[in-house]
C-alpha cells in the first residue's frame, strides 16, 4: 500500500476545497438557508405539519440529500476530470499506485467533503427549526453510505466525461430532479395515486425516506428497503468502478 | 549493489498501435545500459513520446515487453515506476498550486516519505527556491518547464526522461539543464531524452538512438554516429585525366581514383563550411575542368537532412 500517494491526494484534494472556499461552503449554506426562508416559512407557514412534524422539520433530511448527492458528483467527478483535462493526469498514470489507492485518495477526499458540508447544512437548518435525530447511528449510516456511492458515481462520471458540458449534464438532468421529485418537499401521500407510483421508480425516494426516518421515524416504505436500495446502488457502483479499471476504459491509450 | 550491471531497460519487440489503427511504434527492441545519457532523435511523430510514455506506464503496449531494473513494467510496476521520474514534453500544471505544494506532491505520489530538507535543495538546484510560494500560473513558460524538473526529480529516480526538454526554452535554462543532467548522471542516474535537434543528442548524449515512423533506426554512441552522419561525398568527373593530384589541392582530403578522371572530396556536410567553395576556387586555379558532379548520402544521411529540416 502506497499511504504516502493516498495521503498526497488527499491533500491534494482538500487543499482544493479550501481554495474554493466560498464555493464550497458559503454557498450550501445560503441555499439551505433560502430553502428554508422560501419553502419553510412561506409555505411551512400554511402546511404546518407532515405526519406531525413541522414543515420545517420535515424538509431537514431531504435538504441535506441534495446536497449531499448535488456535491458528492460534483467534487469527485470534477476532482478525476480536471487532470485528465489539464493533462497532469500523466504523473497519476505513471506513479507507483494502485487504482485502489487513487480511488481511495480521490473519493475519500470527495465524502470528506460532502460529509463535513452534510453537517454545515445540519447546523444551518438548526438555526430555523429545532432539530431531533432519533436513530443517529442510521442517520450516520445512511450519510456515509450516500456520500462514499454518490462520490463513486460521481469518479465514474468524470471519468466518463471528455468535455465540461458531459461533466454538468448528470448532476443537472438526473439527480437533481430525482432528489426533488424523491420527496425532500412533500411526503409522498400527497400525491395523486398515479405519481406515488411513479415515485416508487425514484431510487432518491429510497434515500431520502430511510434517512428522514432516522431524524423523525416519517418513512414513505420501510427502512430496510432503503438501505437495501442504497447498499444496491453502492454495489454497482464499486462495480463499474471496478470494470473501468480492469479495461482502461477513458483512462489509457 | 552488484558490480554486474545489468541493462537498467530493456525493451523488446515493443509495438503500439494506438485505438484509431495507426501503428505508432513498430517492433522496437532497445537496451539502455546504467548510468548513461541516450538521446532518442527524430522527427516530430516519429513516436518518441510514445515509447517514453510506454516505459513509464501512461501507455499500454500492444505488445511486446519492457523490463526495467529487472523488473516487468506491468507485473512489477511498483517497483519500475517508483525509479523513473518524467518530464513531460507538454508544461502540464495546475494552475493553483504553490511550487511547494505541487513538488511535494510529487514525491508523496511516488511513495516517498516528506523530506522538507531534499526538496528545498532541488528547488535551488533548479533556481526555483524563491518561487517556492508562488502559484504556477504565475511563472513563466521556462520556470514551469523548471518546476516539472523539480517535480520528476522529488522522489529521487535512478532513471530520468526528459522529453523534448530544450524546445521552447531559453539558453540560460538549456545550459543549467545540461548541467544538471550530467551532475545526475555522475551520481548515477540513467538519462534518457527525446529531441529532434542533433546538435542536442549531440551536446550531451552518450549514446544516440534515431527513431522515425515508429521504427528505431539504430543506436549508437554518439562518437560513432557523429562520424558517419557527417560525412558526404562530392564526385568530380574531370575533363581530361589527371597522373596525380596538384601540390596545391593537399590541404584538401581529395582522392584521385584510378582511371584519373574522377576526384573525389570527403567533407563533413554538418559544418557550415564545407569547403566546396574554397576547393572550387583552387581546382580552377590549378586549371583543372570537369564535366560533371554529383555528390552521394547515404540512407543516415536522408534521415539527418530530416531532421535538420525539422528542426528549421
Ligand atoms: N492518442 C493517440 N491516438 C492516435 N495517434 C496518436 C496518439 N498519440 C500520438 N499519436 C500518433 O503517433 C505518432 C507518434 O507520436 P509521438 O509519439 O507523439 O511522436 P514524437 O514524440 O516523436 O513527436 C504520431 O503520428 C501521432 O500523431
Ligand atoms: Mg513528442
Amino acid at each position: 500500500m502506497n499511504r504516502y500517494a493516498v495521503a498526497a491526494i488527499y491533500k491534494f484534494e482538500m487543499a482544493r476545497m479550501k481554495r474554493t472556499i466560498f464555493q464550497s461552503i458559503l454557498s450550501p449554506v445560503i441555499s439551505t438557508s433560502l430553502y428554508f426562508i422560501v419553502f419553510g416559512s412561506a409555505i411551512g407557514s400554511r402546511i404546518t405539519e407532515i405526519d406531525g412534524v413541522s414543515y420545517g422539520a420535515f424538509i431537514v433530511p431531504g435538504l441535506i440529500m441534495l446536497s449531499l448527492l448535488t456535491q458528492s458528483i460534483a467534487n469527485a467527478s470534477f476532482g478525476i476530470y480536471f487532470p485528465k483535462f489539464t493533462g497532469t493526469i500523466y504523473e497519476l498514470l505513471s506513479a507507483p499506485v494502485s487504482y485502489f489507492e487513487v480511488l481511495l485518495g480521490y473519493v475519500g477526499a470527495a465524502a470528506t467533503k460532502s460529509i463535513l458540508l452534510s453537517f454545515l447544512i445540519l447546523a444551518t437548518a438548526g438555526l430555523f427549526v429545532p432539530l431531533e435525530i432519533a436513530h443517529p447511528w442510521w442517520m450516520l449510516l445512511f450519510l456515509f453510505m450516500t456520500a462514499i456511492s454518490f462520490c463513486l458515481f460521481g469518479f465514474i462520471i468524470g471519468i466518463w466525461a471528455d468535455n465540461f458540458e458531459k461533466l454538468q449534464i448528470i448532476p443537472l438532468l438526473v439527480i437533481t430532479p430525482l432528489v426533488f421529485l424523491g420527496g425532500t418537499f412533500y411526503s409522498v401521500n400527497m400525491l395523486p395515486p398515479f405519481w406515488q407510483t411513479v415515485t416508487m421508480f425514484n431510487p432518491v425516494f429510497y434515500l431520502i425516506s430511510g434517512f428522514r426516518w432516522s431524524f423523525n421515524e416519517i418513512a414513505d416504505v420501510s427502512v430496510m428497503i432503503s438501505l437495501a436500495v442504497i447498499s444496491g446502488f453502492l454495489a454497482l457502483c464499486l462495480l463499474t468502478v471496478w470494470w473501468i479499471f480492469k479495461t482502461g476504459y477513458h483512462i489509457k491509450q | 549493489m552488484s558490480e554486474i550491471l545489468q541493462p537498467i531497460i530493456q525493451v523488446t519487440k515493443l509495438n503500439k498501435i494506438y485505438k484509431g489503427g495507426f501503428q505508432a511504434l513498430d517492433n522496437i527492441s532497445l537496451t539502455i545500459e546504467q548510468a548513461e545519457i541516450l538521446a532518442l532523435l527524430g522527427p516530430n511523430g516519429a513516436g518518441k513520446t510514445t515509447l517514453i510514455s510506454t516505459i513509464c506506464g501512461i501507455i499500454d503496449p500492444s505488445s511486446g515487453t519492457i523490463t526495467v531494473d529487472g523488473k516487468d513494467i506491468i507485473s512489477g510496476y511498483r517497483h519500475t515506476r517508483e525509479m523513473i521520474g518524467l518530464v513531460p514534453q507538454e508544461l502540464t500544471t495546475d494552475a493553483f498550486e504553490t511550487v511547494w505544494d505541487t513538488v511535494s506532491f510529487s514525491r508523496g505520489l511516488f511513495g516517498k516519505k516528506p523530506d522538507p530538507g531534499y526538496i528545498e535543495k532541488v528547488l535551488k538546484d533548479l533556481s526555483l527556491w524563491e518561487k517556492k510560494d508562488n502559484k504556477m500560473m504565475e511563472l513563466s513558460g521556462g520556470m514551469k518547464r523548471r518546476v516539472l524538473i523539480a517535480k520528476a526529480l522529488s522522489h529521487e529516480p535512478r532513471i530520468l526522461f526528459l522529453d523534448e526538454p530544450t524546445a521552447g526554452v531559453d539558453v540560460e535554462l538549456r545550459q543549467d539543464m545540461w548541467q544538471l543532467v550530467k551532475q545526475l548522471r555522475e551520481n548515477g542516474v540513467t538519462i534518457i531524452l527525446t529531441t529532434h535537434y542533433i546538435e542536442e543528442a549531440e551536446a550531451i548524449a552518450d549514446r544516440i538512438g534515431v527513431i522515425k515512423n515508429g521504427q528505431l533506426i539504430l543506436v549508437e554512441e554518439k562518437s560513432t554516429l557523429m562520424a558517419k552522419l557527417g560525412k558526404k561525398q562530392l564526385l568530380l568527373e574531370l575533363k581530361q585525366a589527371l597522373t596525380e593530384l596538384p601540390p596545391e589541392l593537399e590541404t584538401f582530403e581529395l582522392c584521385l581514383k584510378e582511371d584519373g578522371r574522377h576526384l573525389v572530396y570527403t567533407y563533413d556536410a554538418t559544418r557550415e563550411h564545407t569547403g566546396i567553395a574554397s576547393l572550387m576556387q583552387h581546382l580552377s586555379q590549378a586549371g583543372i575542368q570537369f564535366k560533371d558532379l554529383k555528390t552521394d548520402q547515404s540512407s543516415l544521411e536522408d534521415i539527418f537532412v530530416s531532421l535538420v529540416k525539422e528542426s528549421i
